[in-house]
């Protein structure tokens, strides 16, 4: 996990998980992908979230700010806070932030947290983005695999009944 | 288990709305009669813009409007009054309105893109009033 000092710079605004993974998976849409997979998985204390996209991806050097609240490739902003909050609520359980990308493959954000950590977010309405996603992007194919105590859930919206 | 049901229930409710938007794709190829656009930038989702995007989408689903889009842009730089929508109706110029809620966004859709009426009050100001 990307090793940063736990200096709290700002506040994150996402109240919940959900949240994240809609603001993650915006990222994806934006880097032209075409192919969005959305995983969330409780097990041993922990949770993961990971998305993972086949966009335009970072070179070496974007990849290594992405983080940086300062970062953006956006014209006309000065803050890219969207990756830097994610791993601050991460971080703030005590977990963290994994980002690997390749240039013109694709890009893997992956989240951990410590659901047991006080200051652990709810997950939140995960439905309620998946649907906007869906419902904003019907040309992408968005997978979602979710899993937690044996539970699992799967959904393909390239394989809809 | 109950929390299975729901989520089954929700999965299914995911696919419909999968189904039904795979349908209007060819309806980006301009010929949509209008467009909604949620803002749906780092600051737009954390000022609520997911809430504004559900209320439009389950709108259009349940009158059928078929030839109304809504998707998603990025941040708009207006962080300050998100969440954000613009409404591009044909051959019209876009209207930005700001400070969105899902009842406001509903409002929009009924006044304006339905009834061709701008709603002036959540407007942004295009002349620099
Ligand atoms: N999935 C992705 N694929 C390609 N580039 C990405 C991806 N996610 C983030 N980036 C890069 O990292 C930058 C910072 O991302 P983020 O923190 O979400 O801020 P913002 O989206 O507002 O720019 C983006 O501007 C973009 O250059
Ligand atoms: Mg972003």
């Amino acid at each position: 996990m990307a090793g940063k000092p736990d200096t709290l710079l700002f506040e994150t605004l996402m109240e919940d998980l959900s949240l994240h993974v809609l603001d993650i998976a915006e990222n994806a849409t934006r880097a032209g992908a075409r192919n969005v997979l959305i995983e969330i998985a409780a097990a041993d204390a922990r949770l993961t979230v990971a998305v993972k996209d086949d966009g335009k991806g970072m070179d070496a050097r974007t990849s290594q700010r992405a983080s940086d609240p300062f970062y953006t490739t956006k014209e006309g902003k000065r803050v890219g806070l969207g990756l830097a909050m994610l791993a601050q609520s991460a971080r703030e359980t005590g977990g963290g932030v994994r980002i690997d990308s390749q240039y013109g493959v694709g890009t893997e954000v992956a989240a951990v947290f410590r659901p047991e950590h006080p200051d652990m977010r709810p997950l939140g309405d995960l439905m309620a983005t998946m649907k906007a996603l869906v419902a904003a992007f019907p040309a992408v194919r968005f997978v979602l695999d979710y899993t937690k105590e044996g539970e699992h859930y799967h959904f393909d919206s390239a394989k809809t009944p | 288990m109950r929390s299975t049901n729901i989520a089954k229930l929700k999965i299914e409710d995911l696919e419909k709305i999968a189904r039904r938007m795979k349908k209007v794709i060819h309806l980006r190829e301009g010929e949509a009669k209008a467009k909604i656009i949620v803002h749906m930038g780092t600051c737009g989702i954390a000022a609520g813009a997911r809430a504004v995007m559900t209320a439009l989408v389950e709108a259009i689903e349940k009158q059928d409007l078929s030839d109304v889009l809504v998707t998603i842009s990025s941040c708009a730089g207006l962080c300050g009054q998100e969440p954000m929508i613009t409404v591009a109706i044909q051959d019209q110029p876009p209207v930005r309105y700001v400070n969105m809620t899902a009842a406001k966004a509903l409002e929009v859709l009924e006044k304006h893109v339905l009834g061709g009426r701008i709603v002036e009050a959540y407007a942004l100001a295009a002349n620099n009033k």
